[in-house]
């Protein structure tokens, strides 16, 4: 009775491990690593930067609807799987890791002419930014106005001619 | 006496002549028509699906080229209700630039439309212009002189996306008005223009015209039922620089789905050719049929004169 206990705990010890050592467990990340709140700021010149609760929006989403394959979790979108079906997690997780901020940058678009390339059309850091979240934004109905997620900055006002730099009426030519 | 020309016959030579320099030039003007577009020139492709209309690419587009202070903020949407003579808004003196939302009755939000110079690869306001305000850059984009401009706005008919428009607050000292694609700050330097770089939703992608192709194919191939499976500009009028992709016919978001997938030039090269020769060609060859038809005519009248002048003398002796 006893040896057969020790069998089956044995046993049930190589399934665990063996469970963990399955690539897709091992290899990916876990939602509780991530820090639960990330300060966007790179870009804010026209907007303030953009206080962002990781953790509440891990409720919402799982990893890859917004970091794609690179969490290492199973990619849902059949393109992506075409390659990264079992690609693991990768060296860069963060947005800025893969999207570039000048995306059109000479050098860059230079980049993209390599012949054997397939994400020709990766996003830049600000439109990935606004697509991602604008885009789930629409689907889940989180806020998807400028001023929801981030604040106009006076540099923001001078270039839309708003708030402090609003025309006076009547006074600017009409148009038409 | 028997006539040598007829007034039938005059016409029908001079237009012999006129058939035969036009068909001899016809190889010249059709070649003309297969220019492809200079092959580094530069294009933006404008996906509709992520426009949410937030205009920043007509704020960025104020301030870059220096245009007056617009009527209303650029944060105002209420300019997308806005109709003026029964049209929505349009590019003018003041803007080289709009943004108009479009009500999809099969969508269940509205779609907006960026609107500016398309910078064809042979633009009609360039041939159409007689002093050459126009020039097309090898980095595509379709700039204008205005220091030779006599304002004429010839430009503004032959456009067929209306785009060029007059500064009628300075008729005495002509100007054109129109998106330049930033070519004098940014283009000739490989830069994205503003409005490209001001765009939140990267709804305006900028890059070589062939990648922006590559770009646009890509998205419709392996985005199934996202988009209709067309590219405007890519071949509309002889192919622009700024294509465009949208999730419902072209149609239904202001587009003219009616303009030639040839240059607007070719529509009239031929009959163009024949211009400078019928003012040409024609009055020497008329005159020279005039003067040979009447030589007979004054042969005789002044032998008649001399034969009076000899009877008169007669006469007299």
């Amino acid at each position: 009775m006893r040896t057969r206990k020790k069998v089956m705990r044995t046993a049930l010890a190589l399934a665990v491990s063996g469970l963990i050592v399955t690539p897709g467990h091992l290899m990916s990340m876990e939602a509780e690593d991530a820090p639960e709140e990330i300060t966007i700021d790179s870009m804010a010149t026209l907007y303030g930067p953009v206080e962002f609760n990781h953790l509440m929006h891990t409720e919402y989403a799982s990893c890859e609807e917004c970091h794609h394959h690179t969490t290492g979790d199973k990619v849902v979108d059949p393109n992506c799987a075409r390659c990264h079906a079992n690609s693991g997690e990768a060296d860069e997780i963060t947005c800025t890791g893969c999207h570039e901020s000048n995306r059109f940058d000479k050098d860059y678009l230079k980049k993209l002419e390599a012949p054997e390339l397939y994400h020709i059309d990766k996003p830049g850091l600000k439109g990935a930014y606004h697509l991602n979240c604008i885009g789930c934004h629409k689907i889940t109905s989180g806020p998807t106005g400028c001023q929801e997620c981030h604040t106009m900055t006076e540099a923001g006002e001078k270039m839309f001619n708003t708030g402090a730099f609003a025309p006076a009426k009547g006074t600017s030519p009409s148009g038409h | 006496m028997k006539k040598l020309f007829s007034r039938r016959n005059f016409l029908k030579g001079g237009l012999a002549a006129t058939a035969s320099a036009a068909v001899l030039k016809n190889k010249d003007s059709q070649a003309s028509g297969d220019f492809d577009g200079y092959p580094d020139s530069m294009g933006v492709l404008v996906d509709l699906t992520r426009c949410v209309g937030c205009r920043s690419c007509e704020a960025a587009c104020n301030k870059e080229q220096e245009l007056p202070e617009p009527a209303k903020p650029f944060d105002d949407f209420s300019v997308f209700d806005e109709i003026h003579h029964g049209q929505k808004r349009r590019t003018d003196e003041t803007r080289y630039t709009v943004v108009n939302r479009y009500d999809v009755p099969e969508l269940d939000h509205p779609l907006f439309r960026k609107f500016q110079c398309n910078h064809c690869a042979e633009p009609a306001c360039l041939t159409s212009c007689f002093v050459n305000a126009y020039t097309k850059t090898p980095e595509g984009a379709v700039i204008y002189n205005q220091k030779v401009c006599v304002g004429c706005r010839t430009c503004m008919i032959a456009c067929p996306f209306y785009v060029p428009t007059f500064k009628y607050s300075s008729a005495f000292k002509p100007s054109i008005m129109k998106c330049i694609f930033c070519y004098d700050t940014r283009l000739k330097d490989g830069k994205a223009p503003a409005c490209v770089e001001a765009c939140p939703q990267e709804a305006l992608t900028f890059g070589k015209r062939t990648d922006c192709v590559d770009m646009g194919r890509q998205r419709i191939r392996e985005t199934p039922g996202k988009y209709v499976d067309h590219i405007y500009g890519e071949h509309e009028v002889g192919g622009t620089a700024w294509m465009y992709l949208s999730s419902v016919s072209f149609d239904k978001v202001g587009f003219d789905t009616h303009v030639p997938k040839e240059p607007i030039i070719n529509s009239v090269k031929d009959f163009l050719a024949m211009v400078p020769m019928v003012l040409t060609i024609w009055p020497g060859l008329f005159v020279g049929f005039h003067l040979l038809a009447t030589r007979k005519d004054k042969i005789k009248e002044m032998e008649e004169e001399k034969n009076k002048k000899n009877d008169e003398k007669e006469e007299q002796v």
